[in-house]
């Protein structure tokens, strides 16, 4: 126990300031935002759906938790069912075999909610798209292609993988109808 | 051993591996003799020849007291069939079960013919991985109706879990039949990343699929792009500058440490000791802000390159990594002593998932967890490609084969990765030589490429086609072989400690998915 105090106390605060909400992250018309931040206040809870991405995306969404960026001092946890969540926050390319699992845990989230898509592969299919036909949404066989093929899409945050910093400004942008200004 | 000396060329470049090509009765008794010899099956895949009028091919990767060995077996295209396998090595059954779904070739007398890779989204007389098919239209879902295997008597029922998990995890599903709390049985049913990753490489060029390869697992990126580009290097004939070498086991090492802390972290999270997961994540953070402001991407991507590498290290930013070093043997000699000496961390993992090392042999159970169950398998000791068999990697074994000596193994390796990081900066010298260029490769090659990752071997096989593009590109994860093992693994525990113990193994869902 002495150590564990010890270590605590040697560790210190890591925890750096959030950045600010960016108005080019926004897909669509955010009706949904003030609705949110009146009903929660600042609690936010958020349920992570890995629709089918290579694993990248959730490192950083991991990351999230850590003392660094400490996403829960600003009131935003996970949490582990759909029911009890106000965002998803789903990564992809939307695999086929995903394609049911991701529609069903979107009908499970009660409204209002909000979904943001994350990654590359999340806003256009990435990598993982063919590049000769199905226009841009990039589908295949075996892939639907970005989130927004499966379901209606908030924000959508590009990067291989977004870093933490990336994807709390998605979702700062998610909620705050005026940029968080 | 008599079956590697003999007949079979060595293939070029950084792998020692043999390469021939056998007939139905050679294949299977060269299998049997590898078995008795103690070796174990790598990886299996096939292929579509039919552009050459050659039918299929079955592929095989084995190793063995004597070497690698490579195996090609041709497949009559009227009669698309092979001599099960699974019998020897348990590991092929997936394997043989996801070449049958993708390519349509079945394992003759083969105990388990269920589909494995895939689901509802194409039907069973469609072949994803058959150059007739172009894999970009999409069918009518059907219902998958998967045959899962039931457990029947008094007081048994089933928990089913997944594909969406609790957690940030990434998806598949397990079937629990239980007794009260205690597992009885588990099934895994895995695939659901499936995003068509080995049919996307064959519009590929090389240097477009080195990118896709860095992509198959996002935490193996860098072992994955390695292993690539060791492929694209057998088949060009091309050994790159020294100072590349040395900069990938550099890669390499520090994406083994931001994984094995991130692991810790989560171990301690998941038996309540949040303090570990606040210090290992932050320990884990530093690593990922160094590689950012070193190399410019946090987890290494696309920095290993056919050839070589993208970007080297000045030679003032040596002492980053070394003070980084200093700082984690330091953090890790601290934290190590707490969960030694934590009664309730060491009560949680003790014992639990236990898998022994007999078990583990016959499974053919490798990379970290195989160690832990007292299998001596590192390829950077086994087979080590520069700049390797100039490191002298020590290897880090256990024989309690349990949740403690997979944990207690991730700080061994952690303490020797940092070791090995300060080895390779010794090496390590100046210039600009970053890579060799990159000509058209050879029509009608053949190259394989692995290393050791974080979680085990990672290998790359590459086939092409007669103009020397990429015909066949199969990605292989050592989580292949390591999940059947977990189902063994949770035997006898209790519900509440499969993700404990499902963390203590980490594997992949996306690399096994493909």
């Amino acid at each position: 126990m002495y150590q564990i105090i010890r270590q605590i106390l040697k560790t210190g605060i890591k925890t750096e300031t959030p950045p600010q909400a960016a108005d080019a992250l926004r897909l669509e018309v955010q009706y949904l935002q003030e609705k949110i931040l009146r009903q929660l206040g600042r609690a936010l809870a958020i349920r992570h759906v890995d629709a089918g991405s290579c694993n990248g995306c959730e490192l950083e969404i991991h990351a999230l938790n850590n003392a660094y960026y400490n996403i829960e001092g600003l009131g935003i946890h996970f949490v582990a069912s759909p029911r009890h969540a106000d965002m998803l926050l789903v990564t992809g390319p939307v695999s086929r075999h995903m394609e049911i699992a991701l529609r069903r845990t979107y009908d499970a989230t009660p409204e209002p909610k909000l979904v943001v898509a994350v990654g590359d592969c999340g806003c256009d299919g990435g990598l993982f798209s063919p590049d000769n036909s199905c226009g841009d949404k990039g589908e295949s066989y075996a892939s639907c292609g970005r989130i927004a093929n499966v379901i209606p899409v908030d924000v959508a945050v590009p990067g291989c993988p977004p870093t933490p910093v990336a994807l709390m400004q998605a979702i700062l942008t998610a909620i705050t109808r005026d940029g968080g200004k | 051993m008599r079956l590697f000396t003999a007949d079979f060329p060595e293939l070029p470049g950084a792998l020692p591996i043999r390469h021939g090509t056998v007939d139905d009765a050679q294949f299977r008794s060269l299998c049997e003799q590898l078995k008795q010899d103690g070796g174990r099956l790598v990886a299996l895949w096939g292929s579509d020849e039919r552009a050459d009028d050659a039918g299929y091919a079955l592929h095989v990767t084995l190793v063995g007291s004597a070497g690698m060995l490579c195996l090609t077996l041709p497949v009559r295209a009227e009669r698309p069939a092979y001599p099960d396998i699974s019998d020897l090595f348990p590991a092929a059954n997936r394997m043989q079960r996801a070449v049958a779904d993708l390519l349509g070739l079945h394992a003759s007398g083969a105990d388990d013919s269920r589909k494995w890779l895939r689901h509802a989204s194409w039907p069973a007389h469609v072949h994803p991985l058959r150059k007739d098919f172009d894999g970009t239209g999409a069918f009518a879902a059907e219902t998958d109706a998967y045959p899962f295997v039931t457990v029947t008597g008094d007081g048994v029922h089933e928990i089913p879990v997944g594909p969406v998990h609790a957690g940030i995890i990434e998806p598949g599903h397990f079937r629990f039949s239980i007794i009260g709390d205690r597992v009885l049985r588990l099934e895994e049913r895995l695939g659901y990343k499936h995003k068509g990753i080995e049919k996307r490489f064959e519009r590929m060029s090389a240097e477009q699929g080195a990118k896709l390869a860095g992509r198959v697992s996002g935490d193996s990126t860098v072992a994955y792009a390695w292993a690539y580009a060791m492929a694209v290097e057998s088949i060009a004939g091309i050994t790159p500058p020294d100072r590349a070498l040395w900069m990938r086991a550099l890669f390499l090492e520090r994406e083994r440490v931001a994984n094995h802390l991130g692991d810790l972290g989560y171990l301690g999270n998941d038996v309540a000791l949040s303090f570990g997961f606040a210090q290992f994540w932050i320990l884990k953070e530093q690593v990922l802000r160094n590689n950012a402001s070193l190399f410019g991407h946090r987890y290494l991507m696309d920095r290993i390159v056919p050839g070589g590498v993208m970007l080297g290290l000045q030679m003032q930013d040596k002492r980053v990594i070394e003070e980084e070093c200093s700082m984690l043997e330091r953090e890790l000699g601290v934290l190590r002593s707490i969960y030694e000496e934590h009664a309730g961390v060491q009560d949680r993992f003790t014992g639990a998932g236990q898998v022994a090392p007999a078990l583990a042999a016959q499974l053919g159970l490798c990379g970290l967890p195989g160690r832990a169950s007292a299998q001596a398998r590192d390829a950077r000791v086994q087979f080590p490609c520069a700049p390797y068999d100039k490191l002298d990697v020590q290897m880090a074994m256990h024989d309690k084969g349990d949740v403690a000596a997979r944990a207690a193994l991730r700080f061994v390796e952690l303490f020797e990765s940092l070791r090995l990081q300060r080895e390779i900066l010794i090496n390590l010298v100046g210039g600009d030589e970053l890579s060799m260029p990159l000509k058209q490769l050879p029509g009608n090659a053949f190259g394989v490429g692995m290393v050791e990752g974080w979680r085990g071997e990672v290998m790359v096989a590459i086939h092409t086609d007669v103009q020397g593009r990429l015909a066949r590109v199969h990605p292989h994860d050592p989580s292949w072989q390591n999940w059947p093992v977990l189902e063994h693994a949770i035997l006898n525990n209790i519900v509440p400690d499969f993700p404990l113990i499902n963390k203590s193994f980490n594997l992949s869902y996306a690399g096994q998915d493909l």
